[in-house]
């Protein structure tokens, strides 16, 4: 090959090399348009939630709908209150959600723990029982539930209705353990030569290793219980038991045209939700992994 | 002589005081970790469970209940709106879980590539809209769909010249209504399942793509796609799962109706159960629903028992 001719090879490369880095360039920015478009959507009802709670009784029947409140106006927001209960259902949904949280993280935790770590006999056969029961849909054990709770233990519209059904969830009994079997045991079977007691081990030994996976576990049943609505639906009848979910609802029917005070109860009952994500968002983002399939 | 007695503990199966207070020395704290979760499980699991089943045998009344055999079962097969809510619940199925499947996987691909600080960007913006309550997202949508010219949908519709559709009345919408609200729903879990799977797919493939240069799509079809197949499936059964199970929906936005439109099975439960008090018949019901997801998880552990290795 003469001088030239590898000149010229070069030069066809550098070509190439520019060609192949501008569709890189106009790909990644196509990426980016498609990203943020589709963000924009799915964006696009709770922006409008937003919105339209901002407007005036007249302005939000209004055709077409503005589509920024001319008169940016609290009056939905003070309609939520004058219903009366509002109050009272955002403390009945903290009240449940902390309870069950609280309970959960204890209970799954400990189970989880002696289903990942400990031996003893029937633990395979328990947890397969327990891991099963997770494909039976909550529809079929919901009206015997129903009954117990209402008719026989006679405790419908407490906050003991409220959370008993879901002290502690299979489900996070599974989550738990499969945290709980990532950490070593040679830590533990270091406090067990030492002599130390299981609930010993548990407390100094696991606990401080587990603690993201249980932050994960914690978070992910507040906003579960927060958010649940079908139990608190059934068992709540007086306006004071109401959870917030079940108490929104009620406005549909009692506000057939008002749908700026409904959309100002749905951003009041949001907003907590969204403060704990953007909060804990680290959590969110590495803790569905957890629980999930590998692959 | 002692020491191996104890050594071999719970082994020897005889019966004794020494056995047990071994037996519990051993393993003692082990059971006392799950002992509350297990009583609650009997208790609000298994009890019921038990119950539900002895209930669809029945003609259920807090007096005293009578059995009537497979009766509830039959006029369950018999009854045409049990197979309206089968067939909305199929399409409902059928029209969401594949396409949302579809959009999520789009979205993780497109994610996977860009650098850290966007790709959490974008991972909290699709999550975000996840944490907001079913009842929340039905009521937003419910003011989206107003038939009036308010609606956001009508609204947009009216933009283009068209006439206002009357989305939650009209039994031929009303459907495809809750369908297209999951659209735009968030995708923020599967989002970040698949992203998960797609990191831990080697870049040597990938590497061994390029020398033989293989284009864009030949590697997704050839080596991303089918080494995620476990999370596709794992998201397939999960979405069939709850989408057989959509209640909120159905029960904010239009009531099951209009004219049966938007029952779904678990919405026809609820409504014999709560509003109709039949137990027995919705206890029936819950059987059989149970029965196919039952089929489905049983078809999932098959499929993902056979492990892909690379």
């Amino acid at each position: 090959m003469t001088t030239n001719q590898q000149q010229i090879q070069l030069q066809l490369d550098e070509k190439k090399d520019k060609q192949r880095n501008l569709w890189k360039k106009t790909g990644l920015a196509l990426i980016y348009v498609v990203l943020i478009i589709w963000a924009v959507l799915t964006f696009i009802p709770l922006i409008w939630m937003f919105v339209s709670s901002l407007k005036d009784s007249t302005a939000i029947t209004q055709v077409p709908p503005q589509l920024i409140p001319k008169q940016p106006t609290l009056d939905a927001y003070q309609r939520v209150f004058e219903v009366g209960g509002f109050a009272r259902w955002f403390l009945n949904s903290l009240i449940v959600s902390t309870i069950l949280t609280i309970s959960n993280v204890v209970l799954a935790s400990l189970a989880g723990y002696a289903f990942a770590k400990l031996k003893f006999p029937g633990r395979h056969t328990i947890f397969w029982i327990l891991l099963g029961s997770m494909m039976i849909p909550g529809q079929i054990t919901l009206i015997p539930l129903y009954i117990l709770i209402v008719n026989t233990f006679q405790i419908a519209d407490t906050y003991f209705a409220l959370v008993i059904p879901t002290i502690v969830t299979t489900a996070n009994i599974f989550l738990a353990r499969q945290f709980m079997a990532s950490l070593p045991s040679s830590l533990i079977d270091a406090a067990r030569i030492d002599a130390c007691s299981e609930p010993k081990i548990f407390w100094k030994v696991i606990l401080p290793m587990a603690k993201p996976g249980l932050a994960v576990l914690g978070i992910f049943t507040f906003v579960a219980n927060w958010n649940s609505f079908f139990w608190p639906f059934l068992v709540t009848s007086s306006n004071e038991m109401r959870t917030l979910q079940v108490g929104l609802t009620s406005f549909r029917y009692q506000y057939t045209a008002d749908y700026g005070a409904m959309m100002a109860g749905a951003v009041l009952t949001a907003i907590p939700m969204f403060i704990v994500f953007l909060v804990l968002q680290k959590y969110f983002l590495k803790g569905i992994t957890i629980g999930a399939v590998k692959g | 002589m002692i020491e191996s007695s104890q050594s071999s503990g719970i082994k020897t199966k005889r019966f004794t005081w020494e056995n047990t207070k071994q037996f519990f020395r051993d393993y003692g704290w082990c059971y006392a970790f799950i002992l509350i979760p297990l009583i609650l499980f009997v208790l609000f699991t298994v009890y019921p469970l038990v119950m539900a089943f002895i209930y669809s045998f029945q003609r259920y009344s807090v007096l005293g209940s009578e059995w009537i055999g497979l009766d509830n079962y039959k006029s369950l097969m018999n009854s045409s709106v049990f197979w309206t809510a089968m067939k909305n619940t199929l399409i409902y199925t059928a029209a969401t879980v594949p396409v949302n499947i579809l959009i999520t996987l789009f979205l993780a691909l497109m994610i996977f590539p860009l650098n850290n600080k966007s790709q959490t960007f974008f991972k909290a913006a699709f999550y975000l809209p996840g944490v907001t309550s079913g009842i929340t997202m039905s009521l937003i949508w419910l003011w989206i769909f107003d038939p009036t010219g308010a609606g956001l949908l009508n609204a947009i519709f009216n933009l283009f010249g068209l006439d206002s559709v009357m989305w939650l009345a009209n039994p031929d919408t009303a459907l495809f209504s809750l369908i297209l609200m999951t659209y735009l729903g968030a995708h923020g879990a599967g989002i970040l399942l698949y992203l998960a799977a797609m990191g831990g797919i080697p870049k040597s493939l990938y590497e061994a793509a390029d020398i033989d240069h293989a284009g864009w799509w030949s590697k997704l079809k050839n080596i991303t796609w089918p080494l995620l197949k476990p999370t596709t499936l794992y998201l397939l059964v999960m979405g069939i799962i709850s989408s057989f199970q959509v209640f909120e929906q159905a029960y904010v936005m239009t009531m099951g109706g209009p004219n049966l439109a938007t029952t779904t099975i678990a919405y026809l439960i609820y409504d014999h159960a709560f509003q109709s008090f039949d137990f027995g018949l919705a206890a029936a019901e819950s059987f059989v629903l149970g029965f196919i997801i039952i089929v489905i998880s049983v078809i999932q552990f098959k499929f993902m028992s056979t492990d892909i290795e690379y």
